[in-house]
């Protein structure tokens, strides 16, 4: 099959694959990033934008989907992924979508690969900007911030849609034909978006009330948030670790194949500079920074007519794209190549100091888990932990507390085991782990305390007062029981009381006459 | 050649009109516009980068791409903001439709004029509906978002066909293919036009064409 394609077609063609990988990955976790996306158009082509589309290249996330691939090409049976998933400020997390690079073993032999792969290739990125707007998690990412964040996980191999929940839906993006197979680029979105396993099963309708139960379900409500930025977690695993490892790729082999597995998503949330991270440390603009990629994108050059020329190979990069937009300042270690049309295809800028510049990841996550507690709950004031402590009426506060440790409003439940890189996925068992913490918290018990009352005064206090008042005992004429057998007795001594009045009727008469 | 005909329908509140349509049209647009095409010499050319932004719209619950070029947005919303005051008129029972057609330009030998030979063309149904109160515009925007989502899928599906496109142009030939009247960008020639039912069922044809400069008529 391949002995039909040119040795420059074929190496034209996985160029054209790998870097709509790389670029189909930036759509996706761009658009989930939670603020609108603008990029200038270009009449003078720059040599730098792959697919005549101008996508900027978010660093972390280009490395990211390198160490992914690990130099490996979508081919039959190795898809690559991208996961974007929710998670809440207690720890709650479920997988919103899986976005679908695959390749099948369709091929169009006819094809040309330097101009109509390329401009079908340019089509479906198109397409996919589109298509990442319309699916529900583009509004929840919208809405990101104090209560959730939206992470991404790129992973390379098998589809795994399991972590979706029932009746899921798809959309497909698009397909391109090549001499080597069928690029196809598909969407698996969730659409039951209930953490609790009680609500598993229901719900299997339209798409946004499904948001809508999401919220009674959560304890947390959804609002709008400030713009997200880039910043990167460590995992749990993690934690105790010391910064700045930001991202860990573990290759866990598996039936002889090796795939990479991102263990830490970078998160794609905002950090205001109130939890005392300042925008300064974020790294966002520094994820932009060098942001180039110096894999240089062909020039398509084509003949006037519907046909193939080979292309002319690409120019130089420069430092910053012509149509970027944010801070370009080159961050120390930014490498840029003076590419030549041999090595093209394998310079690039890699922006790897960058990853030490995301501020302190571990400082980000702890705060992200702070858990105020609210009115009249009952726990002890001193037993909050990096909450805030301000708690409204807490002289009222009962004296007797339960165990802190068991209460998963304080301390989120850990997920260790979620995250570990045995198990390679970031949902689930973080979930069930704290379902049964969060039904004991649907009732909290309270001492009633009206206002302005103490317990020394008097031995019956206002509040007491008020629960007698409001439950007092019932009237016995109004117990159906005595009401019924008075009736029955009235109703049997009517007659003799009748034979009694009429022997007083003059009495009756006289009385009468007295009053008038 | 076949003209690829799409028919879309949407039922919008009389504010959402323009928001529904320039989201459609923004997003077949999106696909069938180019970079910018430089000529060099022995017939080849390069590409200019098509950059793109997020809409937000203000009265649908809805978010949609577009084609960064101002030149191309402002043609756009004069065209649906004639169409919006045309369903907004009198004896409209506020049904309308608007169609974007792309078309090719074939020159014709002289006394005859040049052809314009359309490939595709998208229509969009609209129907206006009067809403009682505020719980029901709240719906309305809801649903009518929904609907866009789902209006949005199908174009990118027709996209995705890769059915006809016009053969790429040399450089005498690329204002028959392409308008190049814009400076950042190079959507495939269209037109837009939109028709209004009145009260009584008819149709009242009214054309909009837009300015192609090298447009003659004996």
């Amino acid at each position: 099959m391949d002995t039909d394609l040119s040795s420059q077609d074929r190496k034209d063609l996985d160029k054209f694959i790998k870097f709509f990988a790389l670029k189909t990955v930036q759509v996706i976790v761009q658009a989930r990033l939670g603020e609108k996306i603008c990029t200038r158009s270009s009449s003078s082509p720059t040599g730098s934008d792959w697919f005549n589309l101008a996508i900027k290249d978010i660093p972390e996330v280009t490395h990211e989907a390198k160490k992914a691939l690990a130099g490996q090409l979508p081919a039959v049976g190795r898809s690559m992924c991208v996961e974007i998933s929710l998670k809440t400020s207690e720890g709650d997390s479920m997988e919103l979508e899986i976005w679908c690079l695959e390749m099948n073993e369709k091929c169009d032999k006819e094809i040309k690969v330097s101009y109509t792969v390329y401009n079908r290739l340019s089509l479906l990125l198109k397409s996919l900007l589109a298509i990442t707007r319309v699916t529900p998690a583009y509004r929840l990412s919208r809405k990101q911030g104090h209560e959730y964040v939206i992470l991404y996980r790129i992973y390379f191999g098998e589809v795994q849609l399991s972590g979706l929940g029932e009746g899921f839906q798809t959309v497909r993006v698009g397909t391109v034909g090549t001499p080597v197979g069928t690029i196809t680029l598909s969407c698996a979105y969730r659409i039951n978006l209930a953490f609790m396993s009680t609500r598993a099963g229901e719900d299997n309708g339209a798409v946004y009330p499904s948001v809508e139960d999401s919220q009674e379900v959560c304890t947390t409500s959804f609002s709008t948030s400030p713009p997200s930025q880039c910043v990167f977690t460590v995992t749990k695993a993690h934690f105790q670790t010391p910064p700045p490892v930001v991202t860990d790729t573990l290759k866990v082999p598996v039936m002889g194949l090796a795939f990479s597995h991102q263990l830490s998503s970078s998160r794609l949330s905002y950090q205001p500079a109130a939890l005392g991270v300042g925008s300064a440390d974020m790294g966002y603009p520094v994820l932009f920074a060098g942001g180039l990629h110096a894999a240089h994108p062909h020039q398509l050059i084509g003949p006037g007519k519907e046909g193939g020329v080979p292309p002319i190979p690409s120019q130089p990069a420069h430092g910053t794209q012509a149509d970027q937009e944010r801070m370009c300042t080159p961050l120390d270690g930014v490498h840029y190549s003076a590419a030549t049309p041999s090595s093209s295809e394998d310079t690039e800028t890699v922006s790897n100091s960058s990853e030490g510049k995301c501020g302190s990841p571990h400082d980000l996550l702890e705060t992200i888990f702070v858990r105020k507690v609210g009115a009249f709950v009952n726990k002890p004031i001193n037993q909050v932990t990096m909450a805030n402590l301000d708690i409204p009426f807490a002289m009222f506060a009962p004296k007797n507390v339960e165990l802190e440790d068991n209460d998963p409003m304080v301390n989120p439940p850990d997920s260790p085991e979620t995250e570990s890189p045995l198990q390679g996925s970031l949902h689930s068992e973080g979930s069930s782990g704290s379902s049964t913490g969060n039904t004991h918290d649907d009732f909290v018990m309270i001492d009633f305390k009206p206002a302005f009352s103490k317990d020394d005064i008097l031995p019956m206090d206002l509040g007491t007062f008020y629960r007698e008042f409001q439950n007092p005992p019932q009237l016995s004429s109004l117990s159906i029981d005595i009401g019924a057998q008075s009736m029955a007795e009235d109703l049997d001594s009517l007659p003799e009381k009748l034979a009694v009045h009429e022997k007083n009727v003059k009495e009756f008469d006289a009385f009468v006459e007295t009053l008038q | 050649m076949n003209c690829r005909a799409e028919v879309l329908e949407v039922s919008v509140e009389g504010r959402q009109v323009e928001e529904a349509m320039l989201a459609v049209l923004h997003t077949v647009l999106l696909h069938r516009s180019t970079g910018k095409f430089h000529y060099k010499k022995e017939g080849t050319y390069s590409i200019g980068t098509v950059g793109t932004q997020d809409v937000d719209c203000d009265f649908i619950d809805f978010a949609y791409v577009r084609v960064s070029s101002e030149e191309l947005d402002r043609a756009l919303r004069k065209a649906v903001g004639e169409f919006k005051d045309a369903l907004r008129g009198s004896g409209s029972d506020g049904m309308g439709q608007i169609s974007l057609e792309f078309y090719q330009k074939k020159k014709s030998r002289w006394p005859f004029s040049d052809e314009c030979i359309p490939w595709e063309l998208w229509t969009i149904k609209v129907n206006v509906v009067n809403l009682a109160n505020e719980q029901e515009r709240q719906i309305c925007r809801e649903k009518v978002g929904e609907k866009l989502c789902e209006k949005i899928i199908n174009i990118v599906e027709v996209m995705n066909r890769h059915e006809y496109l016009p053969k790429m142009p040399t450089q005498s030939e690329v204002d028959n293919v392409f308008d190049t009247s814009l400076k950042d960008v190079q959507p495939y020639l269209y037109k837009i036009s939109y028709q209004i039912t009145d009260s009584l069922g008819t149709s009242v044809t009214t054309t909009m064409r837009r300015l192609i400069k090298d447009t003659l008529a004996l």
